[in-house]
């Protein structure tokens, strides 16, 4: 490549120079030149690449008003057109981290821009794009710019030349969630082996596969008067209305699906049916109440055990199903269920 | 997705056969189940014992629902 690929640099308030957490809420401005980080930034692509302008924006405005934040950003982006988008880094400031999140997430969804930015691992940030853009791992203070900076730009300039990255460990950004396949020269057994062996000996070793790490949430309280209460009923167990209206995948689920099922005693066989890869649905699919009961939840609200059953039934495949796209089901449904005002949800899983 | 629903402060009860997989996941009420294909659900018995069955089950669950808890909670 003879001519400088180009980059669009951005940054919250502070990093910008524009002030502190006084200047928090301003809306995002465009600067056609360098600014903050994105001057070390450009020494560390080493003429390969230049810096052709700063976006500027308060954290508490872009979270406020993210909307309006990121049209302003895409139609910036757009005017300058950068082949790759640069943000942050963000370390561990959660705004500011959300920020280069979503505005990572966006460029990459909407405008298939490369984006680069850098946080620190539990920066609430990673988790809304790592899978959409290229997170380096810092430090959790911006003490560690000096060395953020030059692993950001040798990425930033493997994406802009078209060249594929290696393994996260070996360049340093946080693991997207992804697999690969490669070729190894040892087969499965004798790494393993030779991984037991290094284990017992108290020697080091790398596994191949990370186990993810889970953490907990408080226990809510509980429904203080059932008589009373709504409950939602939700099941990973594939249960689908006859036809599976909105395709839910029989394994590694990519979406749920909610259905009313107000009018219904029960789910109904041939009526529902079980779309889950995972499990012999020979049972269900004779009665999917074995899986999701809503008879008896019905039953009990006739009996005025419970006050209600919620309209909408929620369902999703549960095999293979990534825990990140779990998570986000789990914060979807929630959210709808909060809003509902449901009181206690039974989740059913085969 | 147990745990971002109950993360709104609802609490939420885990029907499950493989509870070793409900408590890592972050279920905090945990109802154990019958087996993996019918969680909630006997084919091999009669109608009726089935429906006994499925019957105290839920009640059970919901009886976790109002149950106030500060750790996981198996309700056997």
């Amino acid at each position: 490549m003879s001519e400088k690929f180009k980059v669009l640099y951005y940054v919250n308030q502070f990093f910008g120079q524009v002030g502190g957490e006084d200047k928090a809420g301003m809306p995002p401005e465009y600067r056609p030149q360098k600014v903050g980080p994105a001057m070390g930034f450009e020494g560390a692509l080493r003429g390969e690449g230049e810096v052709v302008g700063t976006i500027i924006c308060g954290d508490n405005y872009f979270n406020e008003h993210q909307k309006e934040s990121l049209d302003f950003i895409k139609k910036t982006v757009k005017e300058a057109s950068p082949d790759v988008v640069v943000a942050g880094p963000a370390f561990n400031a959660g705004r500011y981290g959300m920020a280069c999140g979503e505005l990572a997430k966006a460029m990459a969804e909407e405008l298939a821009l490369p984006v680069v930015t850098g946080m620190y691992a539990e920066n609430p940030g990673v988790d809304v794009c790592k899978n959409k853009a290229i997170v380096v791992g810092t430090s959790d203070s911006a003490a560690g710019m000096r060395k953020a900076l030059p692993a950001m730009a040798a990425i930033t300039v493997k994406l802009a030349k078209g060249i594929e990255l290696g393994a996260p460990e070996k360049e340093g950004y946080i693991a997207r969630g992804m697999r690969k396949t490669l070729f190894e020269e040892k087969r499965g057994s004798l790494r393993a082996v030779s991984m037991l062996l290094a284990r017992l000996k108290g020697e080091e070793f790398e596994t191949e596969l990370p186990m993810p790490v889970f953490d907990q949430v408080e226990p809510a309280p509980a429904i203080r008067d059932l008589s009373k209460a709504t409950v939602a009923l939700c099941t990973s167990g594939g249960i689908v209305p006859q036809g599976n209206p909105d395709g839910i995948q029989s394994a590694s689920a990519q979406k749920w699906g909610k259905y009313d099922v107000s009018g219904l005693d029960g789910l109904p066989a041939p009526g529902f049916y079980s779309t889950h890869g995972g499990y012999d649905t020979a049972y269900a699919n004779e009665n999917p109440n074995r899986v999701a009961p809503l008879d008896l939840l019905k039953e009990f609200a006739k009996e005025g055990v419970i006050g209600k059953v919620f309209d909408w039934f929620f369902t999703t495949t549960g095999t293979g199903t990534s825990v990140s796209n779990a998570q986000k089901f789990g914060k979807e449904i929630g959210a709808i269920l909060k809003e509902a005002g449901v009181d206690g949800v039974i989740l059913t899983s085969t | 997705m147990v745990k971002e629903i109950e993360r709104y402060g609802i609490p939420i009860v885990h029907m499950a056969t493989i509870t070793t997989i409900s408590e890592s996941v972050g279920a905090n009420r945990i109802v154990p189940t019958v087996a993996i294909p019918h969680p909630v659900g006997n084919p091999a018995l009669s109608p009726e014992d089935e429906y006994a069955l499925r019957k105290e089950l839920v009640g059970r669950a919901l009886q976790a629902l109002a149950t106030e808890i500060t750790e996981v909670t198996h309700f056997e």
